[in-house]
């Protein structure tokens, strides 16, 4: 097997503020992410060879694409992967230039989430499921791996909201401090605890909101980027696994994977880190923008992505661990419970967070010395399966 | 010999106390409770629950013919017996009718099925009937009716209760009824119905019978007969001489209420649970006439296992929160609207997939014991394609593994429960927890399946599994 590493560069990038975007259209924000990513890597849309753009529910075909960029006649994929539709869309991108059929592609990913008229997420007619095997919301998913998180490492209830209500609590202070995130409040460990219950045990606090927004890259040769700038951003490693309902559901296999640990994060994260020679990432990687649906999902990921060891999260969660000034700063940005979560949008957004932190460019969030940095999408549900991927970058050695 | 072989009864867990009904309308209350379906259940899953007591102990393929007695099917165009008998896994190759309309169809489906297993075309019939009537608002008969279903098995083996005798009338009469397009029951001024109608077609048949078998009222050990109300009851049976105190089958009027053509049934089921070998019954039913029928109880009541039944689900139950939240059940408010797209699922599928959504089935490999559900082709430990046989989990019970509350839900039935489940029958899986109170789950809590609705969107019928805790 080949590798992606340090083949393909990341040479300008553009994010759109994120929220109820009410007065823009998904076409206004594409445009605008589009155009701050040109504005970014100094070129014209002209200049770009090939599209893919990322969405879960926005747009069906790759016109959504081309029709507000009047992009005519260039290829364009669209693709989709649930909430890992936009890191999707990128890696599509690295492969096109990787193999060498294009030098500069435009990837894009976005969601008009609020057009729905649906509080939280809305989904496609479920012409052909039947809700005994569907219709989970996403909140009720991750509560039932809270319960059993909950349950195995003997937290009580008190006990496990706080600890996840840390979480909550960190990233609104992050997110404070991005000026296009979706919140831009700081929120107590009170509020949090408090909040009204969404799927018990999980409250208001704990979940990511619904959000509008779009973000764009520019991906190119390794070789041909230092035409374009000097503090391109290099593609490390792509990791992609795909979740079966089954694992969740089999008898054997139900009982290796007890919704307290994501084996799809597991096995994304074991192909990434091969590829970018990784072997602590506790140490070696300094910032990671991880998938926080819920404050229950970044728990469990700290584990499933190897920060630490399996339910000794919540260690870290008290010790600051992943706060900006940590040891390994996590969702810098605000994540998804902050930064808001559109969902084509969010695996786009987070490599935008990582690539600006790589470039020293992140103003009062900014880590010290950023040598690596790992995004990672996890769409789907806990009582389903998930379709996840992790993606390192560095910096030009 | 020809006669009853086994019984079975349903009752919904949720009661509504009918002074909660006359508080908020402001009038009296005519005491006591009333049975409420929840809103996932209708005539269909309480028959379904009344199959599954009756059958308890009995192989589902013995059975060959299936008769669904109701004046609410939820179908005016499609048989509801082929979904009961699908749901209780009886075989295709059976007789299924629906016997609908009148308040007589339960008993109507019973004098059937004793004529098919006379007449030979089967040898093992159940009737369920069940219903889930409404009554106005602020009507007597909003307080009064009830919801509920019960089953008999009728055979000509092992018959616990063998049918002496039988004698019917039909009646013309407007006394009680509901048009094409009514919700609710219409009935005529109180004085006229119980005097022409009940008070007087009643008596006259048992009459009749008694004279036809000739026996007379203090022959019986039991009556069980339908009555409108607890009042009417008495004088029925005063007026036929028959002792209250001593033969009267005591009914659930304050505990379950009327349940329309279920009603004679369940009263039938409640008297054969106490029930001793010799034991005569007399059985009549009331609704565009009168069915007599007359039982003799056999030496195998003895021997047959404890049901349910009507003594155990009626002492099973919940107090509902509010008069509101029966307007709710039963779509007689319309609830706030989600903006989601329709889930609808799709008749073609939900026929592909009848073995696991219907049946209740699942698949379990036969190189290593894998069992999964939804059926799946390929076993996903030992990787061998098309290699299983179906198991049924409709009998399964389970634990709970993990569980939440989902308010998030975007249809406008109550936030479900839902659970993660681990059955008896070595398959973990995810599914709906109803009649249940969210303070009252916990992490290996047991549960038992159910048959119910599923969300009312669009308008194809939805039917499938759920659990509940142990009644």
């Amino acid at each position: 097997m080949g590798t992606i590493t340090d083949k393909v560069a990341i040479v300008g990038m553009g994010c759109t503020k994120f929220g109820e975007n009410w007065d823009k259209s998904r076409d206004d924000m594409i445009i605008e992410a589009v155009y701050e990513a040109l504005e970014d890597a100094g070129i014209e849309l002209q200049d770009i060879e090939a599209g893919v753009v990322g969405t879960h529910l926005s747009g069906l075909t790759a016109a959504c694409l081309a029709e507000p960029l009047q992009w005519d006649n260039v290829p364009i994929s669209r693709v989709e992967n649930n909430c890992a539709s936009g890191s999707e869309a990128f890696r599509f991108g690295c492969f096109s230039v990787a193999s060498g059929m294009y030098d500069k592609v435009l990837v894009v990913g976005f969601e008009k989430c609020k057009d729905t008229g649906v509080g939280s997420l809305s989904w496609p007619s479920g012409i052909g499921t039947h809700p005994q095997l569907g219709f989970v919301s996403a909140p009720a998913g991750f509560a039932m791996s809270a319960v059993r998180y909950f349950h195995k490492y003997g937290l009580s209830l008190e006990e496990g909201k706080k600890t996840i209500a840390k979480i909550a609590v960190k990233n609104h202070q992050n997110g404070a401090l991005a000026p296009k995130a979706h919140f831009r409040r700081e929120v107590t460990l009170e509020q949090v605890i408090n909040a009204p219950i969404i799927a018990w045990p999980l409250g208001l606090f704990d979940c990511c909101p619904t959000t509008d927004g779009a973000a764009a890259a520019i991906v190119t040769r390794a070789d041909l980027a230092k035409n374009l700038r000097d503090d391109y951003i290099l593609v490390k490693g792509l990791g992609l696994a795909i979740g079966r309902i089954d694992d969740y559901f089999g008898k054997a296999r139900g009982k290796e994977t007890d919704y307290t640990y994501w084996i799809e994060t597991d096995a994304a994260a074991r192909q990434a880190y091969e590829q970018a020679r990784i072997s602590d990432p506790r140490r070696e990687i300094s910032i990671a923008e991880v998938h926080d649906c819920f404050t229950i999902t970044e728990l469990i990921n700290y584990e499933s992505l190897w920060f630490c060891p399996q339910g000794k999260g919540r260690e870290d969660v008290d010790a600051g661990t992943f706060a900006i000034e940590g040891e390994l700063p996590v969702n810098t940005d605000g994540g998804l419970k902050a930064f808001g979560h559109p969902i084509g949008a969010s695996g786009i957004r987070m490599i935008y967070e990582v690539y600006k932190q790589l470039q020293e460019k992140a103003g009062p969030r900014q880590i010290k010395n950023p040598k690596l940095g790992l995004t990672h999408c996890q769409g789907g549900n806990p009582t389903a399966g998930f379709q996840t991927s992790v993606q390192v970058f560095g910096t030009r050695e | 010999m020809t006669g009853i072989t086994s019984y079975g009864a349903y009752v919904p867990f949720h009661r509504l106390h009918r002074e909660e009904i006359a508080r908020a309308w402001g009038g009296g209350s005519v005491g006591g409770e009333r049975a409420v379906a929840n809103w996932d259940e209708d005539s269909v899953t309480m028959a379904v629950e009344a199959a599954f007591d009756c059958l308890d102990g009995i192989a589902p393929e013995s059975v060959n013919g299936l008769f669904f007695a109701s004046t609410t099917s939820p179908f005016k165009e499609k048989q509801a017996a082929t979904l009961i008998g699908t749901a209780t896994d009886l075989r295709q190759d059976i007789l299924t009718l629906d016997c609908a309309s009148t308040l007589r169809s339960g008993t109507l489906a019973l004098r059937l099925a004793a004529d098919a297993v006379k007449a030979g075309s089967a040898n093992s019939v159940l009737v369920t009937a069940a219903d889930c009537r409404l009554g106005t608002p602020q009507s007597v008969w909003e307080q009064r009716l009830g919801d509920g279903a019960a089953a008999l098995l009728v055979g000509d083996s092992n018959v616990i209760a063998s049918i002496e005798g039988f004698y019917t009338v039909s009646n013309e009469l407007n006394d009680v009824w509901r048009r094409q397009e009514d919700g609710f029951i219409h009935t005529w001024e109180d004085r006229f119905v119980l005097t022409q109608g009940y008070q007087s077609v009643v008596p006259l048949a048992i009459s009749q019978a008694l004279k036809q078998y000739d026996l007379s009222p203090e022959d019986f050990s039991k009556v069980v007969l339908y009555a409108p109300d607890a009042r009417s009851y008495d004088t029925v049976l005063r007026t036929v001489g028959f002792d209250a105190r001593t033969q009267a089958q005591s009914l659930p009027f304050d505990t379950v209420g009327n349940t329309g053509s279920a009603f004679p049934v369940m009263g039938l089921v409640a008297s054969l649970e106490e029930a001793k070998p010799n034991d005569k019954i007399l059985l009549a039913s009331y609704g565009d006439g009168c069915d007599v029928f007359i039982l003799q109880v056999t030496p195998n009541i003895e021997g047959i296992p404890s049901r349910r039944g009507m003594t155990k689900y009626t002492a099973s139950r919940r107090t509902l929160a509010s008069y509101a939240t029966y307007l709710s059940f039963r779509g007689i408010v319309a609830t706030q609207q989600s903006r989601m797209p329709p889930a609808i699922p799709a008749s073609t599928m939900l026929w592909r997939e009848r073995d696991s959504l219907l049946r209740f089935h699942a698949s379990k490999c036969r190189q290593c014991g894998e069992v999964q559900f939804p059926i799946q082709r390929i076993c996903p430990r030992c990787r061998s394609k098309d290699q299983f046989e179906q198991i049924s989990l409709s009998n399964s019970r389970g634990k709970v593994f993990s569980f939440t509350l989902d308010n998030a839900y975007i249809f406008h039935e109550p936030p479900p429960i839902w659970g993660i489940v681990d059955l008896d029958a070595e398959c973990r899986i995810r599914i709906p927890i109803t009649d249940a109170s969210f303070e009252d789950i916990q992490v290996e809590m047991p549960v038992e399946m159910t048959f119910r609705k599923f969300p009312r969107e669009g308008d194809i019928p939805v039917y499938g599994w759920k659990c509940r805790p142990i009644r």
